[in-house]
Parts: C-alpha cells; structure tokens; sequence
C-alpha cells in the first residue's frame, strides 16, 4: 500500500481533510510533525495548507526550514511525490523546489470561495488521473495567492507545459470570477520538470467526496494509484 | 564588537503592490492628494556580534539572502550601526 506522509506544521489546517481525502484514495496516510527528521518511509509527501509559524515574515518562509523539510528536500531530489497544497505551495516556493513565489493577494483581500480552473498538465504524480484539460470546481481561501516569476521562468514554464492548473479566463463564461488573485499567466498551480513535485493554489482534499458536492478534487489523490515508486525512490524509504 | 543593523527589504520595483496603492487611495481619501508613489515593505532590526563592521554586513546579507527577503520578489538594503 502506497505510504503517504502528511506534514503538520504549527498552523497547519488542512492536515486531517489531506489525511482523509489520501486514505479515501486507498493510500496508507499518516501525520509527520514539523519536528519530526525522517518520513518513515513515505512514497508520497503532502505538505498541506495552513497558516505555518502564523505566516510570520512571508507564507511558508519559516515552515522551509523546519527539521522535517531537510527530509522533504532530500525525498524530492531522489525523485519522490510532493503535493503541496495553498500553504503548501507557498512553502515549495520557498525551499525552491518550485520557481517563482506566492505574494498578497492583487485584491488585497482573503479569498475563499469556489473557482474554476482547467487541468494544463496531466503528466504528474498527482494529476494522471484527468483527462487533458479537464475543468474542475475547487475551493480557494487564501490571502497570499498571486504567483509571480521573472518573465524568464513563466516562459519556461509554459514552454515547459510546467503549468498544471490555470484559473478559466475571464473571456469564457463562468459564473465566478476568474483568477482570483491577480496570479501571472492565471496559473494556479505549477510542477517541477519531471511532474513529481505539485503546487497548486486551491484545495482539492476539500471536494474530495460526494457528500460535499462534485468530488473534483479526489483526482489528485486517485492519480497517485497509477504512480509507482521507482527503484531509487524505494532504496531511499527503506533506508 | 556588537553591531545593530537596520534591514529593510521592500517589494521589487517592476512588481505590483497592491498595499501601497491601497495605501496611496486612502491617503488621497484623506486629502493628501500630493502623495505619490507609495510602496509598502518591511523594517528588521538585529543585533550582530561581530569582529568588524563589514564583517556584520556580510553575515547579515547571508541572513537576507537566506531569510528575510525573498529574491525573487524582493530587495533589501542595510544599515550598520554601533550598538
């Protein structure tokens, strides 16, 4: 069974709704504290969203160097799964296992409501599961969500097709607002080259059942089923 | 030597900052109407012990490259001071 690991930082909110949407998905999920300097042998890492250390100084910017991140960092460069989720992503910004950053909403305020967003890039660990293009419903609810990069890394990214999800355009009939946050390029969510590490801005293991409405969301948990630990990756968490 | 520094790290000029114009519209709400230009950022202060004054400098610009200011959205300047 697939052993993923759910980071906790002091703030983190969003832990046991990423918990419960990974074990719906059939996967082994278990909490690691932000303390804690080993993985305990996880296949998979989700660092979820939050408020980590208060988002004192910049989102994510202390969580980076939590104990436990210096594992994450060395799980990601062996080619290991990350997801990182709203601050999540903040924080994959931060340790520079993703370009660019994630700063103050263009509008100033909180958002928190339903987007819709289109599926860029189906080649990830986390994504696999949807069909090319594929527009979903997610909820949003963050303060610091706009994504800027130098105008060299947003070419990359594009040229890359490193976009994994995009904000639906204002041109094209929706009935929410589109890009809620003033993010460059409406990107939501990027990936690392090889589509092992994901951030993305909204909250799928927050529709990730019926009960809740569409469970757009449970993609990114149900992706992880067709992944398959590489050997490398395997000599790792036995280690 | 103890030293006591001043950072102040402010968003990148080419960036939008959304808080210093909502902080230029509420000034001219107030009838400031002069102001212009408004920019929010950030000040530090620390304390740094070290050998010399350039010495401190340095250390400190590793704290900001590292931690207190994010290049890819900010820049930041120092101040060095006798504690």
């Amino acid at each position: 069974m697939l052993k993923v690991a759910v980071v906790r930082f002091p703030g983190s909110n969003c832990d046991l709704d990423s918990l419960r949407a990974a074990e719906r998905a059939g996967t082994h999920a278990y909490f690691v504290w932000h303390r804690d300097t080993g993985l305990q042998g996880a296949d998979v890492v989700i660092l979820p969203g939050g408020f980590s250390y208060g988002d004192y100084l910049r989102s994510g910017a202390i969580a980076r160097f939590s104990p436990i991140m210096q594992a994450v960092q060395r799980h990601a460069a062996d080619g290991g799964p990350v997801l990182g989720i709203c601050n999540g992503f903040q924080i994959l910004c931060e340790a520079h296992l993703l370009p660019g950053a994630l700063m103050r909403n263009a509008g100033l305020t909180f958002v928190s409501k339903p987007v819709d967003v289109t599926v860029e890039r189906t080649e990830t660990v986390f994504t696999c599961a949807y069909g090319a293009g594929a527009r979903l419903r997610l909820p949003v609810a963050h303060g610091d969500g706009r994504f800027v990069a130098t105008d060299d890394t947003l070419r990359m990214l594009e040229a890359e097709g490193r976009v994994v999800l995009r904000y639906v355009p204002a041109s094209e009939a929706s009935p929410l607002q589109p890009n809620p946050n003033g993010s460059a390029n409406h990107i939501a969510g990027i990936s690392n080259a090889a589509g092992t590490v994901v951030g993305i801005m909204p909250h799928p293991e927050r529709v990730a059942e019926s009960l809740l409405g569409a469970p757009d969301g449970l993609g990114f948990f149900t992706s992880l089923a067709a992944w398959r630990p590489r050997a490398s990756t395997l000599n790792v968490t036995s280690r | 030597m103890s030293y006591r520094v001043h950072v102040r790290v402010m968003p990148r000029e080419s960036l939008l900052d959304p808080q210093g114009q909502a902080v230029e519209h509420a000034l001219t709400a107030l009838g400031f109407g002069e102001a212009a230009g408004v920019r929010v950022g950030r000040a530090i202060e620390l304390e740094v012990a070290a050998p010399s004054r350039a010495e401190a400098e340095a250390r400190v610009r590793q704290m900001c490259d590292k931690l207190l200011a994010n290049p890819v959205t900010e820049d930041y300047r120092l101040q060095v001071e006798d504690a």
